[in-house]
């Protein structure tokens, strides 16, 4: 079975995102949570860069590298967010964040 | 040939994505999260991008995972630590994500070896064209990113600074 290399590569993607999706829907463990979104933003990046040598042009592989830089942005913040959640509950399970008030 | 050293690297990488979901200890989904990587970094490469298979590796597998890898033990305080870190070590729990990754390295080495070409399908797009483009056309957003960056440190600095313990300068003299 020959199947064209982009459709492959998309379906790669599509797989590793929907991954990356239920895991962030099932695990509960907040740091879990944040690698799902490592996972998913991922499999973003990879589709850009399939759909980059699809078409032969650059722009996919320059909107790769706008997702990496967010992402190192985004997991710096998001550490130190759970960090904070971690001094005030002792847990890092989010569904004790729910409870947070004041 | 392509097909093959494709579907290899998609293969572990969804399946080492599979192992990440289904951990329990932190560690091992860090293990695993790695050889994921590493398998796009090679898919990354098939499909006419070395450069950023390169900055996979680098950024993903390398900075952004220490960064967690970091924060997982720092978390992990206390005398329970060290018999747990032994626990965490042991050759079955590594053993696997090596082999995934002995296998990836060893079919990145093949690919470089033949002096690989992507296929007809696949178009390569070379580095330059990207800086082109990316200090080009996209000088706006490449400034944007920048200041998210900017963001991202300062956030990251106030979020993780301790609240400074204020004291009564009664109970200062107390313990002094």
């Amino acid at each position: 079975m020959i199947v064209h290399p982009t459709t492959a590569g998309m379906l790669l993607a599509g797989v590793l995102f929907v991954l990356g999706l239920i895991s962030i829907l099932v695990r509960r463990d907040i740091i879990f949570m944040l690698l799902s979104v490592e996972i998913m933003l991922n499999a973003a990046g990879l589709a850009f860069v399939v759909a980059s040598s699809h078409w032969g042009t650059a722009d996919g592989q320059v909107m790769f590298i706008f997702i990496l830089a967010m992402a190192a942005a985004e997991v710096s913040v998001g550490l130190a967010l759970i960090l904070q959640l971690y001094h005030q509950l002792k847990t890092l399970d989010s569904d004790e964040a729910a409870k947070m008030n004041g | 040939m392509m097909g093959t050293a494709f579907y290899i690297a998609a293969f572990i990488a969804i399946l080492a994505t599979v192992m990440v979901i289904t951990r329990y200890n932190i560690m091992h989904a860090l293990l695993y999260l790695v050889v994921s990587l590493l398998a796009v970094a090679v898919v990354l490469y098939l499909y006419g991008a070395p450069f950023m298979a390169a900055l996979e590796v680098i950024v993903y597998a390398g900075a952004i995972m220490v960064l967690l890898i970091f924060f997982v033990m720092m978390l992990n305080l206390g005398k329970e630590s060290a018999a747990q870190e032994k626990l965490w070590l042991k050759p079955r729990i590594w053993i696997f994500p090596s082999l995934l990754c002995i296998i990836l390295l060893g079919e990145l080495v093949f690919l470089v070896l033949q002096n690989h070409q992507p296929v007809s399908e696949v178009k390569m797009v070379n580095p330059k064209e990207v800086g082109i483009a990316l200090f080009g056309p996209y000088i706006m957003a490449v400034e944007l990113t920048g200041m998210l960056l900017m963001a991202g440190i300062v956030g990251a600095y106030h979020l993780g600074r301790q609240k400074e313990k204020t004291l009564h300068r009664f109970l200062e003299n107390d313990q002094s």
